[in-house]
């Protein structure tokens, strides 16, 4: 009942208050910008912006595809592990393949095809799991992070998996490289964000995503496909996360236990901090990306300036998530 | 006669620019019930609020036993013995009954939850209204006039002094609406004032005793309700006068639309056969919980069946609601609010919910989507203060005929109606009614599932009846009525003259 007179209480002057909702993300990462270059006359260095956009661009692919699962009332804590694990995967068929057929681009291309494929089968089997099995997502993907970051522990051994030397030679330009000045991966992720973006926003895919997470069961009685569509954004999900790894590997070349640790927190975070709400219902992919850059701006500025410890980033970053909710909460239901 | 135990005088109530009530004066005696009635969007459930603590009054004053009094919000209102029941029930569905009965007020033995006393209080209370339903059951087991009955046990463990109830028998069949109206009955003669709305006349002249009329957020005549005539009633909520309330009815023609054979749902329906043809509207009755939703849905794909359906004679699967969509067939459910309408989204969103692909190939087209609304608004008379806001804000009516237009919008031949007019006024429904039967004039073939009686009286040309699960009888012409209706659904012998053609 409180929710029922929430919302009609809110009718009053929403315009007002919707505003501010949606522009209070912006408002944040233009205060973070404006507190960077009063820290640091660095901070707007080309070598600064690109670096930090740079290293967001894993997180920021894996994002987007999370507002899908998260609009659509799901949630996917393992894409950090998945990650990892098609890492592994991806460089030792890359080496096995290398003393077969030399340092060539094919080599490159059958790795990167695996590692989207990869990406793809493991959203699957979440997304399978979670629909036709009907086993709640928080613990599909619960159970599917402690195995896939189990099973990149066990192929390396404990160690790391590094490819080899002149393959990573090879394969550098992939992160290193760009065009116009801009490397590949931002190029990468402003391209999965503005698809992403109109798909959300423009498709009968998006909408119905945001239909499900709003109730679902008026998706069904609307004759929307509601398992094809939830199966649907975990695949997309795995999918980008195979896309993201083909741009992590050239950046270090290797893959480690540690490798995308507390990756699904930061993208879930980001696509919280972005507007997207928690339940489901209602997505936006600019906010997520705008959650993104606050995230890692964030990072970069403690680095950059002395009086707040690095160490400190977390603790940050976790206050910003919980204000997010906070003010998200607010403007959805004031009494 | 007592004096007012709560009052309102002159209370404005505004929602940002939209004033929606205008000055009200009313008053509330205990040992009354009294009713409020309006059409949809004329400020009732607004009015009850502001009684019950949940809103503010923009201008105005509350009155409390002659004393102007405000509530900081509805705990304040509550602690006075002011208590209102919602349409949809406040109750924790996996708790118990005796737990929701003394939620946040749990009885306690030092720290410790008094399991015992609470559940015997509840089985007291229970007992009281006559309902028998076992104190440690699960809500969510228990039937939906228990879960109101369970609402008004929980008003009654606290003093109750004001009931306000909000349309509380739209939920209920008419047997069980006279075990409500024993218990409001006895509550009255406790000395208890109780506020009630309906958009059943009848019934408010069956059990008030005085009744208030608003229009237009303004309150247009309150009498003693035995000085008033139901027709003077609906006059003075419409602000015209009404005429026939249902339509001429369609005469069907040979041409057989739909043909149901055999249908069963495990555990839910056995053996269904119906047959509809074009033209026709048939009605479906019975109690609530005796399958009529269950076998609509069935035939609409929604939920596994066995059995055959054969749509303009061809052969329709089963469980594929967009197959039976595309081949001509829709539903529209009685649940607007859980199945029917996503409340938080705009109209725009839910006219094409289910129809999206013929906004444009992969992409949506936005204006197609505009226009197609601008239809709809025109054609079903929606009332959209603002475009864009979400649909939980309309009032029951628009989000009737928003579902109506949504659910038209693949232009069916055969659509199944559950409930066209739950919890929606006079007015509305009238329009409803001529739509039902302008579409069979039209040449559509309409099922039309009702727990009113008059209703279903007034609009069908046959009537099939279910009981338990089963088509237990089907009724023609004059054979129509409450009576018959009433007999079959209660599984009173079946007329199996031509049971199901």
């Amino acid at each position: 009942m409180t929710m029922a007179t929430a919302s009609k209480t809110n009718s009053q002057g929403a315009g007002r208050k919707i505003n501010l909702q949606v522009i209070g993300p912006v408002v944040a990462l233009i205060a973070l910008i404006l507190i960077g270059m009063a820290l640091n006359s660095n901070f707007l260095s080309y070598a600064n912006i690109t670096n930090v956009l740079a290293r967001s661009a894993f997180i920021g692919i894996i994002a987007v595809g999370m507002t899908f699962v998260i609009t659509a009332g799901g949630l996917d804590l393992s894409v950090g592990s998945m990650a990892a694990f098609v890492a592994g995967l991806m460089i030792l068929t890359m080496n096995t393949l290398t003393e077969s057929m030399g340092v060539t681009l094919p080599v490159i291309l059958l790795g990167v095809a695996l590692a989207l494929a990869a990406g793809l089968i493991a959203g699957i089997i979440n997304g399978v799991l979670i629909t036709r099995v009907g086993i709640e997502a928080f613990i599909v993907t619960l159970g599917t992070m402690g195995i896939y970051r189990s099973l990149i522990t066990w192929l390396a051994d404990g160690g790391t998996l590094s490819l080899g030397f002149e393959m990573r030679e090879l394969y550098r330009p992939v992160y290193y490289g760009g065009i116009a000045g801009i490397s590949w991966p931002i190029i990468a992720f402003a391209v999965v964000a503005i698809i992403g973006e109109i798909v959300m926003r423009h498709t009968a895919f998006g909408r119905h995503c945001a239909a499900i997470g709003s109730n679902e069961r008026v998706a069904r009685y609307s004759s929307i496909a509601v398992l094809k569509v939830r199966l649907a954004t975990y695949a997309l999900l795995g999918l980008l996360v195979g896309f993201a790894v083909v741009m992590y590997v050239p950046r270090l070349g290797s893959a480690s236990a540690s490798t995308g640790l507390l990756w699904e927190l930061e993208a879930i975070a980001a696509v919280i901090i972005g507007g997207t709400l928690l339940k489901g219902g209602f997505g936006r992919v600019w906010g997520t990306v705008v959650g993104v850059l606050i995230l890692s701006l964030i990072g970069n500025i403690l680095n950059l300036t002395d009086f707040v410890s690095p160490y400190l980033n977390g603790a940050i970053q976790g206050a910003v998530i919980i204000l997010a909710v906070v003010m998200q909460r607010k403007s959805a239901s004031d009494r | 006669m007592a004096d007012p135990i709560l009052a309102l005088r002159g209370v404005d109530k505004s929602f940002g620019p939209v004033q929606v009530l205008h000055g009200v004066d009313f008053e509330l005696r205990p040992g009354e019930i009294h009713a409020l009635i309006g059409e949809n969007g004329a400020g009732k459930s607004t009015t009850m609020k502001i009684i019950a603590g949940y809103y503010d009054a923009t201008a105005g004053e509350t009155l409390w036993q002659g004393k102007p009094i405000s509530f900081q919000s509805s705990d304040d209102a509550e602690a006075l013995g002011i208590v209102m029941i919602h349409q949809e029930f406040n109750l924790a569905e996996h708790l118990g009954v005796d737990q929701n009965v003394f939620l946040g007020r749990e009885l306690k033995r030092g720290w410790r939850l008094d399991h015992k006393a609470m559940r015997a209080r509840t089985s007291e209370l229970l007992e009281r209204l006559e309902c028998n339903v076992d104190p440690s059951a699960q809500v969510s087991q228990i039937s939906v006039p228990s879960k109101q009955m369970v609402e008004i046990a929980k008003a009654l463990s606290r003093d109750l002094r004001v009931l306000i109830m909000d349309e509380p028998t739209a939920v209920l069949t008419e047997r069980d609406c006279e075990i409500l109206f024993r218990q409001i009955e006895r509550l009255r003669d406790e000395g208890v004032a109780i506020l009630y709305t309906s958009h059943k006349l009848s019934e408010v002249k069956r059990v008030c005793d005085r009744v208030t009329v608003l229009r237009d957020g303004a309150m247009v005549r309150s009498e003693m309700v035995a000085d008033i005539s139901e027709d003077e009633m609906a006059a003075a909520m419409v602000g015209r006068e009404l005429s026939d309330l249902y339509p001429a009815k369609a005469v069907p023609q040979d041409e057989v639309m739909l043909e149901v054979e055999g249908l069963s749902v495990p555990g839910l329906i056995e053996d269904a056969s119906l047959t509809l043809r074009r033209g026709e509207v048939l009605g479906i009755g019975g109690l609530v919980g005796s399958g009529r939703t269950e076998l609509a849905e069935a035939i609409a794909g929604l939920r596994p069946r066995t059995g055959q359906v054969r749509l303009m004679g061809e052969e329709l699967p089963a469980g594929e609601v967009r197959t039976a969509m595309e081949r001509g067939l829709v539903y529209l459910t009685e649940d607007r609010k859980n199945a029917g309408l996503l409340l938080d989204k705009g109209a725009r969103e839910n006219l094409t919910l289910a129809l999206l692909d013929r906004f444009g190939k992969v992409l949506i087209d936005r204006k197609a989507e505009e226009a197609a609304l601008d239809r709809a608004i025109e054609e079903f008379a929606i009332r959209i203060p603002e475009r864009g806001m979400p649909v939980g804000n309309l009032s029951g009516g628009n989000q009737q005929k928003l579902l109506l237009a949504k659910t038209l919008l693949s232009e069916p031949q055969v659509i199944l109606i559950d409930e066209p007019t739950r919890g929606i006024d006079i007015g509305t429904k009238q329009q409803i009614y001529g739509l039902i039967s302008r579409l069979a004039a039209e040449g559509h073939a309409i099922i039309v599932i009702s727990s009113e009686m008059p209703e279903l009286i007034g609009i069908v040309s046959r009537a099939l009846v279910m009981h338990d699960g089963r088509v237990v009888g089907a009724l023609e012409g004059d054979d129509v009525n409450e009576g018959s209706i009433v007999r079959l659904a209660m599984g009173l012998g079946e007329t199996s003259k031509e049971a199901v053609a």
